[in-house]
């Protein structure tokens, strides 16, 4: 890449600084805060300990609840898409499930769990747990039939054919499912925060705004969301990139 | 013994009454109708038919893959239950795991061996398919041609008796194709396989095989099995290669002037 296009799309980020901080200016009764009233306000987090406080708050929850979620789902969905009787059981009650967004289950988390991590790790745990056991699910019934011939061909026994054949036919769509889940946990534990914990990123937004309008602290709450995603989506794309993983970009 | 008819090469594989239906209900489909047929020890033997006959269910079945509606698929004395590391099927290069180098691939079957004599038999097959030097390269680095070499060397590398290609050079372009059915019949020389090859290339058929199993469209039957007396390697523009040739063209009912 050029310098130019590595330079761009900070030039973008720069723009949109500017047309904040010139909106801003141009308002007479400043309710919203300014770019720099933001950085003030992430500072004023950091000084009072919260920021650490909440962003590991936030980090422990999504830990938590997308290390179960990954540990369950990744085995249950290979499980069902690899007996075909699993699936046919179980795909109805999965497909139901699945357009319910974890925020539906908010109110039965906190009657279950009260306010505090378990409420929100059980809504992250939910919001992963699915979408990573449908694309197991998925990703095992769309392993090539040759492949599996060839395993049995040369006499692997189940188990064989298993470690072999499934788990690197399905490894790279379940990475990218891992990183959508991730995606998807972080999205979660904001709004489940906001209702189900006091504390955490979510938590801190909903406090801001309560606690007397500060606007410098919310939009700072909301800064530090996209940057700590971003940062958790580049740590999954590398892993994506892996050596073992890479055949899956070059095939067809 | 009195009275038993002495045979010098053993029967290898036989096939009595097989016939094969697909669906149920209202809508079967006749695919193999009273496939009869017997195949030496170490013979190359080519499946002849138009595309969608049946021949590749006939091999699927023969390669214990599916199983007849009924008839009786017998090799080495035994009947067929199920794939066996025996006998490998070898697909297009579809086959070839996209996850593993072309070492990994052709060492695919050779777990049961020890480190050392797996890293030999790899080298040996390596070198006979002429992919020196691509020994870590992954298949998607690799040409058509190529993958389909890693293909037989996989197959060869657990020395099975019976190797089946399902039109295995169909993909390949006519160059690359002619290359390796002369590495197949120079494999086939040197290591003593029996070999069913299905084709829908006349030609193929007629340049490669011992007999010339032809075959109708669906539901495929056997309508005539020719026997290819030319030695290799084959002149395939003599008067008997060309009378062989056309002799089938006439029996599949195909002029041979376009």
């Amino acid at each position: 890449m050029r310098a130019w296009a590595k330079a761009l799309p900070w030039a973008f980020v720069a723009l949109l600084i500017l047309t904040w901080q010139m909106a801003i200016s141009h308002q007479p009764a400043a309710i919203l805060p300014t770019p720099w009233a933001v950085v003030l306000g992430i500072q004023e987090l950091a000084v009072k300990g919260l920021l650490l406080k909440y962003v590991v708050a936030s980090l422990f929850r999504v830990t938590w609840g997308y290390v179960l979620a990954a540990v369950l789902a990744i085995p249950f969905g290979l499980f069902l898409g690899w007996h075909r009787r699993g699936q046919v059981a179980l795909n109805p009650l999965l497909q139901i499930l699945r357009p319910i967004s974890a925020l539906a289950w908010i109110p039965l988390a906190i009657l279950w769990f009260g306010v505090g991590d378990l409420a929100s790790i059980f809504l992250i745990f939910l919001a992963s747990f699915l979408p990573i056991t449908v694309t197991a699910m998925n990703a095992v019934g769309s392993i090539s039939s040759n492949h599996l011939n060839v395993g049995r061909n040369f006499g692997l026994s189940e188990t064989q054919l298993v470690l072999k054949v499934l788990f690197p036919a399905v490894m790279p769509q379940l990475v990218v499912s891992l990183r959508i889940a991730l995606g998807i946990a972080w999205l979660v534990v904001v709004a489940a925060e906001m209702i189900a914990a006091t504390s955490g990123l979510g938590f801190l937004i909903v406090d801001a705004r309560n606690a007397g309008n500060r606007y410098d602290l919310v939009v700072a709450g909301m800064v530090l969301i996209g940057l700590i995603g971003l940062l958790l989506d580049i740590m999954m794309r590398k892993l994506e990139h892996l050596s073992f993983l890479r055949w899956a970009h070059r095939e067809e | 013994m009195a009275g038993m008819v002495q045979t010098t090469v053993r029967s290898k594989l036989s096939l009595t009454g097989l016939n094969m239906t697909f669906g149920h209900g209202n809508e079967v489909v006749d695919v193999l109708e009273n496939i009869d047929l017997e195949v030496r020890e170490g013979e190359f033997i080519c499946l002849l038919g138009p595309s969608g006959c049946g021949k590749s269910t006939l091999l699927n079945i023969v390669g214990g893959f599916l199983k007849p509606s009924s008839g009786e698929v017998v090799i080495d004395g035994e009947p067929v239950r199920g794939p066996d590391p025996r006998r490998i099927f070898v697909f297009q290069e579809r086959g070839v795991f996209p996850w593993l180098t072309v070492e990994g691939n052709i060492g695919f079957g050779l777990f049961r061996l020890s480190r050392q004599e797996k890293a030999r038999r790899i080298a040996h097959y390596v070198e006979l398919v002429g992919l020196q030097g691509f020994e870590r390269a992954y298949p998607h680095e690799l040409s058509g041609g190529m993958k389909q070499r890693v293909e037989v060397a996989r197959a060869l590398a657990v020395n099975p008796d019976m190797l089946f290609l399902d039109e295995p050079f169909g993909a390949l372009d006519s160059i690359t194709r002619l290359e390796m059915r002369r590495e197949l019949l120079r494999i086939w020389r040197a290591e003593r396989k029996t070999i069913l090859f299905v084709t829908h290339d006349i030609e193929e058929s007629v340049q490669l095989a011992d007999r010339v199993v032809v075959m109708s469209t669906r539901p495929a039957r056997i309508r005539n099995i020719m026997e290819i007396n030319i030695p290799h390697p084959r002149d395939i523009s003599s008067r008997r290669y060309l009378d062989l040739r056309d002799s089938i063209f006439e029996q599949i009912g195909l002029a041979h002037k376009i």
